[in-house]
């Protein structure tokens, strides 16, 4: 398929993503014009979890395999970027690192690269032997691989502090930068469901042997799209990291898998719009829910809902969505405008 | 030499508890293509209802302060009703969906239950202590055996027949074959779908309520997460058995209870805390050269 060849073709074949840029700008903007701090944190939460959820969608969208391994990659990711910003200091009292690590401290925006990386290149040789399996021993096959690096990086005293929290990673991530990388992510995302390898994948999505027949390697393809997607969810976990300055094991498990998941499906899992859709949508209701646990006052009466809550709200929203709404709330649609004057549909 | 013994005892039971749970997966597979991350969640909520919903620390007992047969009937009773619960509230109105759909569904459910649970019980773990005395060995011509591992294996071995017998020799078993084998062509020869799909999530809820009984007999622990150590382990079964072969589940159950005693065996004391990840390494591996499991069915080339 050829590439766009004037500005304005551009500007409309890569609508969805301009589109949904300049909404998360439009959010980020009236909440920095507000001044209101709060607001920014819910802020730059969500945006982590668009990241997540566009890397979680690269894969499991564009190749119709759920995966249920993703956050053992962001995981990776958050504790690639760990090993390589502490401050010298920090590292030398927490952790065992090789002299390589321990007695450097590396700049915030390469760290977060090579940390994406490291997440790649895991998925890389996980990813082998996986994308050979059909669709649901490969959900399973990638749940085996998340309980891998779970149970490893419990243990991993030396370079992970096992279980308890390491805390101390520089605070750099605010809602502008997360912002910055969901739109690089979305880009990029949008880039690869066009090209070559995503429509090939998404071919083999919708007609698996007809796919084959046409050619197409099923493995190879699911690979690239799974070693793309692990760099996100790598990227989210480096986010996660320098959101909050402190990291552990225990968030980067099967809770964080199934509400990434919900955000995906919830949205509909066909369409990058959908991915954001979801995640924006989960997260505004476990806000609202939060903040209904901590208590809220209604005709003068001081309620608060039970422990809890606010993954049962999640949990039915998902299933009420799967029953009813089984694309989606998008239904893999795509958000898209056009300039200019009106063309046939696209062939 | 009773030191070996041991390890094998040791190994068989816990393959056994990995063969049930395996087995409650793979049954309700056959017949929905559903792969049950509930199933864990089935157990624990089967736990649960040994001791007193209330989010105090201490715990007291409810179903389990009852003798052993009305207590194994209650634990039964409850997780069998929990099962064809949310098969019709939760799994019957997608059931044309997609495995994958499927799959998200049963993962929605077992997170609405833990969180149930903490919601009724509180987060913290819980105690409760049932049977003590068999977690004292008991003597076979010599050899110190754990009376607890022993009973395990000899109810897993019971079941195991009896599941057989009533696949094989009752009008609803032999139903469920065929539902398993090809659903749609089942339908047509006038079988019942909701009637085969209720009794398998029967059969799975009974399934797991043992698992749950021998389970908590053994750490007297109860925690809204302790079903999911037992369901990974069975998912990683069905899938090194081979998806939708009863049999590959059962034996994939053993290959993974034994790998990880094995493990815990050989491993140097400094490695034994990562013996899970050998687990899951040699999961791998064996898909690696097997991709479609150790027992191919026509279920496994099922299209992604």
């Amino acid at each position: 398929m050829a590439g766009p060849r004037t500005p304005l073709k551009w500007l409309e074949t890569y609508s969805t993503p301009i589109a949904l840029t300049l909404i998360l700008v439009g959010v980020v903007g009236l909440t920095w014009a507000s001044g209101a701090a709060v607001f920014a944190q819910t802020v730059t939460d969500t945006l982590i979890r668009i990241m997540l959820v566009v890397g979680l969608y690269i894969f499991i969208g564009n190749s119709g395999v759920l995966a249920f391994g993703h956050i053992a990659f962001t995981l990776i990711g958050a504790y690639g970027t760990a090993w390589l910003t502490l401050s010298v200091f920090k590292k030398s009292f927490a952790l065992k690192l090789p002299l390589i690590l321990a007695e450097h401290q590396y700049a915030v925006f390469p760290s977060a690269i090579a940390a994406a990386l490291l997440a790649s290149l895991v998925a890389l040789v996980v990813g082998v032997p996986i994308m050979r399996l059909s669709g649901i021993a490969a959900a399973i096959a990638s749940l085996a691989v998340l309980g891998m690096f779970h149970t490893f990086y419990n243990n991993w005293s030396g370079w992970t502090m096992g279980a308890a929290t390491l805390p101390g990673l520089p605070l750099y991530v605010d809602m502008w930068v997360a912002l910055g990388w969901v739109a690089f992510a979305l880009f990029v995302a949008f880039a690869y469901q066009r090209s070559r390898f995503g429509l090939a994948l998404r071919a083999t999505r919708e007609d698996e042997f007809g796919a084959r027949a046409a050619g197409i390697n099923i493995a190879r393809q699911r690979l690239i799209a799974f070693v793309l997607s692990a760099f996100f969810m790598g990227l989210a976990g480096v986010l996660h990291a320098h959101f909050l300055g402190s990291i552990a094991v225990k968030s980067f498990w099967l809770g964080l898998t199934f509400t990434s998941l919900a955000m995906l499906i919830i949205g509909g899992q066909r369409s990058l719009t959908g991915a954001v859709t979801g995640a924006v949508v989960i997260s505004g209701i476990t806000e609202v829910l939060r903040q209904m646990e901590g208590g809220f006052t209604l005709g003068g009466v001081t309620l608060a809902l039970p422990l809890g809550s606010q993954e049962l709200g999640i949990a039915l929203v998902m299933l009420l969505v799967l029953i009813f709404r089984p694309a989606g709330l998008t239904g893999g649609r795509e958000l898209a405008f056009r300039l200019g004057r009106r063309r046939r549909a696209d062939a | 030499m009773s030191g070996f013994l041991q390890h094998v005892v040791d190994a068989v039971a816990l393959g056994s508890l990995y063969a049930l749970t395996a087995l409650g997966i793979g049954l309700i597979f056959g017949v929905m293509r559903l792969i049950n991350f509930a199933h864990g969640d089935f157990i624990m909520v089967g736990a649960f209802s040994l001791v007193v919903p209330s989010s105090a620390a201490t715990s007291t007992l409810l179903i389990g302060a009852w003798p052993a047969p009305l207590l194994v009937a209650g634990v039964c009773a409850v997780v069998i009703a929990l099962a064809l619960a949310t098969e019709r509230l939760a799994f019957r109105p997608v059931r044309r969906a997609d495995p994958a759909v499927l799959l998200i569904t049963s993962f929605a459910v077992s997170f609405f239950l833990q969180h149930a649970v903490i919601a009724i019980h509180g987060g913290r773990p819980k105690s409760a202590n049932i049977w003590p005395n068999l977690m004292e060995p008991i003597v076979i011509a010599g050899v110190r055996m754990p009376q607890l591992q022993l009973i395990t294996i000899v109810v897993t071995l019971g079941l195991l027949a009896a599941l057989a017998l009533f696949l094989k020799r009752t009008d609803i078993g032999v139903a469920m074959r065929a539902a398993s084998e090809d659903f749609q062509t089942a339908r047509l020869l006038g079988i019942r779908a909701n009637y085969v799909i209720a009794t398998a999530f029967a059969i799975s809820g009974l399934l797991a309520a043992v698992v749950s009984l021998l389970y908590v007999a053994q750490t007297s622990v109860l925690s809204f997460q302790m079903g999911v150590p037992l369901v990974l382990f069975a998912f990683v079964a069905t899938v090194v058995g081979g998806m939708g072969s009863l049999a590959g589940a059962v034996l994939g159950g053993f290959v993974v209870g034994v790998g990880s005693v094995f493990f815990q065996v050989v491993l140097p004391a400094a490695w034994r805390s990562n013996r899970d990840v050998w687990v899951y390494a040699l999961v791998l591996l064996i898909l690696l050269f097997r991709p479609a499991g150790l027992i191919k069915t026509k279920a496994s080339e099922e299209k992604a």
